[in-house]
């Protein structure tokens, strides 16, 4: 009998993450929710800026000053994470939940071995032996196919290209066999052949250990190809979350529409790239009503007095937009029949 | 490693002969030794042997000629007070001077490493307030002065220390923290900047991401990228703590060579000035040797070229 409410790997509830700067109070995370299932993998999608690393960073209790978590919950396996001492947190962190950071060429320190720096996790969380986590840091170098291992195991970072980088890190961040892994635009700063090679990588890696994965990204090609779920973060909010398939073929949010329609695509070539008009507001000048507003083609009155909730439009399908309030739409379908007021 | 080595040695002759050239034209410059060391009613007949025998009549390059030939067997000349090879008498002062140094650098680290960091993980507070605070004051109080009232307060007043010379332990303690207590000051400086700066990279984010403790986060991964700054500032205040300190010795009556060389000076002593000089020169250029050597054991992006 498959049981239809598992609870989920991880619960973020109403998350609010702020930075305390000179210049006022950044709400760079601002009541966002989402959930991964045990074995999922979703993507959260969204412009520079959002809070996509945020929240990242937010979950693995990374958050420096002068930010910190004002609100919400964060549920990994039923139990709070924003309730953790320091010393809990560390018990988890590299070990249950680990992250790829989007900086594959420093996220390693210079001065210590790759060898060292992979074996100093499996030391830490699993009370092994030197001897044995040499052995455990040889297989992983293997698994995250990068050949010599035994000599790779002695080298530094200055010495390996950004893609050997970025799988040290990986190996890194699979040592010890989390639960949950939070990829951190892994492929931004590599060249497309590599990219494709990591990629395809974490893919393989996921089949193998049965990881669950947060991918982020702001590449909507890399979302199609391998996550199960998409969320669309737009100002540090969520504004949209569903099935990839059901997202792809039907957005729902208007700011989701504008980010695919500017993804250029092969088979469609067009004189100009469409682009969004406007830019993220800033903390400072945030509108009033519903963030994306003053950006969006299907803008009424409505929308700048008041903030739309996060609605559900169909089982597991998440918009935060007026124009689903009574029943959901089709945006192509709306965009035909009423055009843009301003 | 060995290759490289060579190669820094032989680095060091041209160096050394442009130190000997600036010294010779020093001493050439302050005038004529004769006139000092005869008596004044010396006649005109004495001067002009004496000067024939200490060669003052050669032409310029003739007298650099054989001086650095002496020098280069260790040969500066005889201090006319002494009466003694001017070198030993400066080897003589080295180790004092070197012991002084060495306590003197020992005490500013201890206070500076674990000050430096500690107020870079509390920028900002109370703590990093007071630090940074006792930095710009120690920097910025003299030597002389900071020496004249350790003694008034601990030697005078409160007799815990001796007020003067070398022997026991208690004789160095005064003069090592006037001379480290700048020392201290800078390194702490320094160690804050840079461990502000280094906390924020991202291997440091990556250590944190392990489930590593804050702790060898700091040390481990943070401070040993931290090195290379402080590695270089401790060879440049040693160089200058066994060349410069030459006002605390005098104040503490340290019987070094700073003590000597100003004796030297004012007594126009010229053999035991280029000798000094000679030794100071030496010394940096090993400080400097060294400092090469620890940074490419600590960092494996420098190659030996
Ligand atoms: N240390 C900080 N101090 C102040 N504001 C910060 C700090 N870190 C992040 N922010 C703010 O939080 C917001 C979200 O940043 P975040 O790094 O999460 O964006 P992102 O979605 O990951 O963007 P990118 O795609 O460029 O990585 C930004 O507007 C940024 O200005
Ligand atoms: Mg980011």
């Amino acid at each position: 009998m498959i049981q239809e409410q598992e609870k989920p790997l991880l619960d973020v509830r109403n998350l609010k993450t702020y930075f305390h700067t000179e210049n006022g109070v950044v709400p760079s995370v601002d009541g966002v929710s989402f959930h991964i299932n045990k074995g999922e993998v979703i993507a959260i999608v969204g412009e520079s800026g959002c809070g996509k690393s945020v929240t990242s960073y937010s979950v693995m209790g990374l958050v420096g000053q002068p930010g910190k978590i004002e609100g919400g919950e964060i549920l990994f396996e039923e139990k709070d994470l924003t309730k953790l001492s320091n010393g809990q947190m560390r018990t988890l962190r590299g070990n249950e939940i680990s992250m790829i950071f989007q900086e594959p060429l420093t996220s390693l320190n210079p001065l210590f071995t790759v060898g060292f720096q992979i074996s100093e996790v499996i030391m830490l969380h699993e009370k092994v032996s030197k001897k044995i986590a040499k052995q455990k840091t040889v297989e992983m170098i293997n698994k995250v196919g990068i050949p010599n291992a035994s000599k790779i195991y002695y080298s530094f970072p200055h010495q390996l290209s950004g893609g050997m980088r970025q799988r040290i890190m990986i190996a890194i961040a699979l040592a010890c066999n989390p639960k949950l892994l939070i990829a951190d635009e892994p492929t931004t700063a590599l060249d497309v052949t590599i990219q494709a090679q990591i990629l395809q990588l974490m893919k393989d890696l996921r089949q193998e250990l049965d990881t669950s994965i947060l991918l982020i990204t702001h590449d909507l090609g890399v979302v199609a190809e391998m996550v199960d779920r998409v969320i669309v973060m737009y100002a540090g909010q969520v504004v949209e979350e569903g099935n990839v398939f059901k997202l792809f073929e039907n957005p729902k949010h208007p700011y989701t529409k504008g980010l695919m329609d500017s993804t250029p695509k092969i088979h469609e070539r067009k004189e100009e790239l469409y682009s969004i008009k406007g830019t993220v507001p800033t903390p400072m000048n945030m509108p009033t009503g519903c963030r994306f507003y003053p950006r969006c083609e299907f803008a009424m009155e409505k929308c700048k007095e008041k903030a739309p909730e996060l609605l559900e439009v169909k089982q597991g399908y998440h918009v935060r937009c007026w124009l689903h309030e009574e029943g959901e739409v089709n945006l192509d379908e709306e965009f035909n029949r009423k055009p843009a007021t301003t | 490693m060995g290759r490289y080595l060579i190669r820094r040695v032989l680095q060091v002759i041209p160096v050394l002969l442009i130190i000997s050239f600036i010294v010779f034209a020093l001493v050439y410059m302050a005038g004529d030794p004769v006139s000092l060391m005869l008596p004044e009613e010396a006649s005109q007949e004495e001067i002009d042997s004496l000067r024939e025998a200490l060669g003052l009549n050669d032409p310029l390059h003739v007298q650099y000629g054989v001086y650095i030939i002496n020098a280069l067997q260790g040969d500066f000349g005889k201090s006319y007070r002494y009466n003694q090879d001017a070198l030993s008498i400066v080897l003589e002062r080295l180790p004092q001077t070197l012991e002084l140094a060495i306590v003197s650098m020992i005490f500013a680290t201890i206070i500076a490493i674990p000050l430096g960091i500690w107020s870079a993980s509390k920028q900002n507070s109370y703590i990093d307030l007071i630090a940074t605070g006792a930095s710009v004051l120690g920097k910025a109080m003299p030597n002389f002065w900071l020496g004249i009232m350790l003694i008034l307060l601990l030697s005078v007043n409160l007799a815990i220390f001796p007020v003067s010379g070398r022997g026991t332990l208690m004789h160095i303690v005064l003069p090592a923290i006037t001379l480290g207590t700048a020392i201290a000051a800078e390194m702490t400086r320094l160690i804050r900047s840079n461990m502000i700066e280094i906390m924020q990279q991202d291997y440091v984010r990556t250590a944190k991401s392990k489930g590593q403790k804050d702790s060898i986060v700091t040390y481990r991964h943070a401070f040993k990228n931290c090195l290379i700054p402080v590695v270089t500032i401790m060879a440049l205040q040693t160089s200058g703590l066994i060349g410069g300190a030459l006002v605390t010795e005098v104040v503490f009556a340290w019987p070094g060579m700073g003590q000597l060389l100003v004796q030297a000076v004012n007594a126009r002593d010229m053999a035991i000035v280029q000798a000094c000089v000679f030794v100071i020169a030496v010394a940096v250029i090993l400080m400097n040797l060294l400092a090469d050597i620890i940074y490419r054991m600590i960092d494996p992006r420098i190659k030996y070229e």
